[in-house]
């Protein structure tokens, strides 16, 4: 007699016995430390902290260690411990305009006060594979020369703002929502959409972005100031009456300068697209920007052009890996209860328009 | 005899650019009103403005509703302006691609407005957008396909059909015969005629084509850079033209 | 660290999600929006029906989940787990012991009642999306009680297949006003939706949560001529015999012969035993 599947119990188990086992690898070769993760592979830290909303880069190390390496994975795992933490309370708005930049450039001026400061940057680089570093020796590190000490330096926009050039940015005051505690609600104001897109995903942003200036929305994106260094985190502590500083992280700031020539309240000027990650995060820091400055589209009195990077909802609702990771693969999980009554259906809309079956016109 | 609608000072700006201004009119039941003027002059923000589907900066407009009470509907609460747009009021787009929907079988769309009043008996529905198909002289057995295998007059009647099913009281038109061929025009302005005349429809139709509003306009109103330069009688409006700008429209059309 | 607070969630979340539910329950079919946390499932897993069953527990409860209608589905199991060790209270798989169910794409053929607490996991709450994709229309189109459209659907469908071919989460109007989407539930299962016990149900990753009270009117969506059926295999289940109850199909041999089994695994072993004892 048939008797239904069972064990799944003990098939879980096993599962997981084996995920570890293919997480060791090879045991002739040495374990990978954690520490080694957060200072080796430090832009895949950075991408799991910004993307996991949570600034620490030993849990973010061993997330990675943890998922393999799958980086969305690590992601889900850092939000989810997350989630667990008690909130203390918030810090001050970081001040980005004294960071100590170990990397500051703009592609609008030739040179500005403060110069270009290219710093750790792959831009330059020729991509081909160092088969230096496959020997797994110290020898292929190149010490940098007259590495100048992280430094603080004028806003490039700035500038702008002191002809009145560029659109100005109005301070509200308001308490900034929290898309990890209030659920997001349509139409969002620009504090979630941009909440909304450091903690997206880089992969979607950047395609969104890339849409944009492929003619998809064009906003005619200049990068007035991508820089990155470290910015101290400061708290109020009600107790004491003032604030006091609580540590230091490593962000990405990037400003573009678009293009803009008037609407019916506003004179031609140029507009800000904004954006900020946690970490050396180059390439997400641009696109969130020119993101954010394409969904600025009704504030702005621009046209709805009715592209995807225009579209708040689109945009806001896709751009979570773990809610869209988690969405795709739950099609993995069984779903025969449902497509047992698609069964029926198709079977008795076909008896219905007298479809023969198979079996009937082979007998 | 109270108007249907009346429209006091209406007013509505892009900007420091004049869409329509000070705009009056009423519309008498079981009358058609038709606005002229080339394109620009405010014509359809007025129609769009009235039909609730703009917000004029200034100006009243009063409709009488079916139990008799005078409502303002700029005021109308937002169910309320639904409940007027798909029960008393129609609305027939130039390009029907913008009144239809284009994955939704030809019954679907002239059973909508049914459904979206409460009817919920499949056959009546079916029994209803079969008459009103053949009113607007499409055949029964083009029910089930979708308007995007008709032809741009057919999807047009499929159109004026989704909108007259539920009997509406007020129809807006924005240029009905616009975008259609020559031939095709005369059968749809010929159906038009019909269904005003056999409904008694209330109508308010904007266009650029004196010949559509001589056919099924009663009264005439002129606009001209947002303004009313002239209305009154279509017959009178036509033969005999006061306002300079009428009479250069009248005889543009003439010489053409 | 493995000290998590009872079922997981602090208690100021808990608090945040009791107050949706019960907005919920006061406005039956309404989606209520909710501050949806990470969970350490993947979304689309159940972290909506996992949240509410986290925030509905307490100590003395006995737990139940299916997936499927069976205990033993693999993520009926692991979210089992999950609350055996966050809360340490009992579990069962029996439907008459258990206070809260937790379940995805099916309801219980045993009748629930007034002491239980249904909780539904779900993917897309709301009923119009395929229709309409955005959010701020369709939260407007059930302020206007604009389901006209929903309609149209439905008679598109008769007027290509000659039946409404909707076989799951099949539309259902609550009290005569909101229409809500029941979860992937088969429709066979719509009619027991008017029951004895809460239902919740719990969207994660969309943020929503919608709730029916005891004893709340629900109809499936249909045409005076063309009534909702609520339809099954036409076969009586092959383990137990049961002949109204919601069936699986199961191919037993490479030549595709196939038998009929209850899909509520729970409900055809007490039907096994019911019938051993009855004949000993």
């Amino acid at each position: 007699m048939y008797v239904a599947v069972k064990g799944g119990e003990k098939a879980i188990d096993n599962a997981h016995a084996w995920l570890s086992e293919k997480r060791r690898g090879d045991k002739a070769i040495a374990e990978i430390g954690v520490g080694q993760i957060r200072e080796q592979l430090t832009l895949a830290v950075n991408r799991v902290m910004a993307e996991g909303s949570l600034y620490d880069p030993d849990l973010a190390s061993l997330a990675i260690k943890q998922s393999h390496g799958d980086l969305i994975e690590a992601i889900f795992l850092i939000r989810a411990y997350r989630t667990t933490l008690a909130r203390f309370g918030k810090t001050r708005p970081i001040e980005t305009t004294n960071m100590a930049c170990i990397r500051r450039i703009s592609a609008t001026f030739k040179d500005a006060p403060g110069g270009q400061i290219l710093g750790p940057t792959f831009d330059y680089t020729h991509r081909l594979l160092d088969f230096t570093l496959a020997a797994d020796s110290e020898t292929s590190v190149v010490e940098s020369q007259d590495m100048s000490d992280a430094q603080m330096l004028p806003r490039i926009t700035d500038y702008l703002n002191q002809e009145g050039l560029i659109q100005q940015e109005i301070q509200t005051g308001d308490e900034p929502g929290d898309l990890t505690r209030e659920p997001l609600q349509l139409p969002a104001q620009r504090d979630l959409r941009l909440q909304s897109l450091t903690r997206g995903d880089e992969g979607f942003i950047l395609g969104m972005a890339y849409s944009t200036q492929r003619g998809y929305g064009r906003n005619h994106p200049f990068v007035g100031e991508l820089r990155v260094g470290g910015v101290v985190v400061e708290m109020e502590i009600p107790e004491l009456g003032f604030s006091i500083e609580i540590g230091e992280i490593e962000v990405t700031e990037c400003e573009t300068v678009n293009q803009f020539t008037g609407s019916k309240s506003d004179p031609p000027q140029f507009t800000r697209g904004y954006g900020l990650v946690f970490g050396h995060s180059e390439r997400k820091s641009i696109s969130m920007a020119l993101v954010d400055r394409a969904l600025r589209w009704a504030e702005l009195g621009e046209d709805n052009v009715g592209v995807p990077a225009q579209d708040e909802e689109f945009v806001l609702y896709h751009s979570d890996n773990i809610q869209a990771t988690g969405f795709l693969e739950h099609i993995k999980l069984p779903h025969y209860v449902d497509f047992q009554s698609e069964l029926e259906l198709i079977r008795k809309l076909r008896c219905e328009a007298e479809i023969p079956s198979r079996d009937e016109e082979e007998s | 005899m109270t108007p249907l609608l009346s429209v006091y000072n209406l007013t509505k700006m892009y900007g420091h650019r004049v869409g329509c201004q000070d705009i009056n009119l009423d519309l008498y039941p079981s009358e058609v009103l038709g606005i002229v003027g080339e394109s620009g002059s405010g014509k359809s923000t007025l129609l769009n403005c009235l039909a609730g589907q703009l917000t004029p900066d200034r100006g009243r407009i009063q409709f009488k509703t079916r139990s008799g009470d005078v409502k303002d509907t700029l005021t109308l609460s937002e169910p309320e302006q639904l409940m007027l747009s798909r029960t008393d009021w129609a609305f027939v787009h130039q390009n029907p691609r913008d009144g239809l929907r284009m994955s939704v079988s030809a019954g679907g769309n002239v059973g909508e407005r049914l459904m979206a009043v409460g009817s919920r008996h499949y056959g009546h529905i079916r029994t209803t957008a079969i008459d009103w198909l053949d009113r607007v002289e499409i055949t029964a057995d083009r029910i089930d396909d979708r308007p995007t295998s008709f032809s741009g007059g057919m999807q047009q009647r499929l159109q004026i059909a989704r909108n007259l099913v539920t009997g509406p009281r007020l129809v807006f038109m924005d240029e009905p015969t616009g975008g259609l061929d020559v031939s095709v025009q005369a059968r749809l302005l010929d159906l038009l005629r019909n269904l005003v005349r056999d409904m008694g429809l209330s109508a308010i139709i904007v266009t650029h084509d004196l010949a559509v509003v001589r056919l099924l306009a009663d009264r005439l109103m002129v606009m001209k850079e947002g303004q009313a330069v002239e209305s009154g009688l279509t017959d009178q409006v036509l033969d005999d033209p006061q306002h300079a700008y009428t009479q250069l429209l009248v005889s543009s059309v003439l010489q053409a | 660290m493995n000290e998590y607070n009872f079922a997981y969630l602090d208690e100021q979340t808990k608090r945040m999600i009791r107050r949706a539910i019960l907005k919920g329950l006061a406005i039956p079919g309404y989606q209520v929006p909710f501050a949806s946390r990470e969970m350490p499932m993947p979304y689309g897993w159940g972290t909506g029906g996992v949240q509410v069953s986290a925030a509905t527990l307490t100590p003395e409860d006995i737990f139940k989940v299916i997936d499927q209608g069976a205990d033993d589905t693999t993520n009926a199991i692991s979210i089992r787990k999950f609350f055996q060790k966050v809360t340490g209270i009992k579990v069962t798989d029996k439907t008459i012991d258990a206070t809260v169910i937790q379940t995805r794409h099916r309801i219980p053929e045993t009748s629930l009642t007034e002491d239980q607490i249904l909780v539904y996991q779900v993917p897309i709450p709301e009923p119009l999306r395929f229709l309409e994709p955005y959010e701020t229309e369709t939260r407007k189109m059930h302020a206007l009680e604009e389901y006209g459209l929903m309609y149209v659907k439905l008679y598109e469908d008769i007027s290509r297949h000659g039946a409404i071919a909707t076989s799951y989460a099949y539309p259902v109007k609550v009290e005569g006003r909101y229409v809500m989407d029941p979860s992937p539930i088969p429709k066979f299962d719509n009619p027991k939706m008017e029951m004895a016990a809460i239902q919740i149900f719990g969207a994660g990753r969309e943020q929503r949560i919608y709730a029916l009270p005891p004893y709340t009117q629900v109809v499936s969506l249909d045409f005076d001529d063309y009534p909702f059926e609520a339809s099954k295999a036409d076969h009586v289940c092959d383990i137990c015999g049961s002949s109204d109850t919601y069936l699986d199909e199961v191919i037993v041999d490479d030549q595709g012969g196939r038998i009929f089994v209850c899909s509520d695994t729970d409900f055809c072993a007490a039907q096994q035993s019911a019938a051993l004892e009855s004949s000993e």
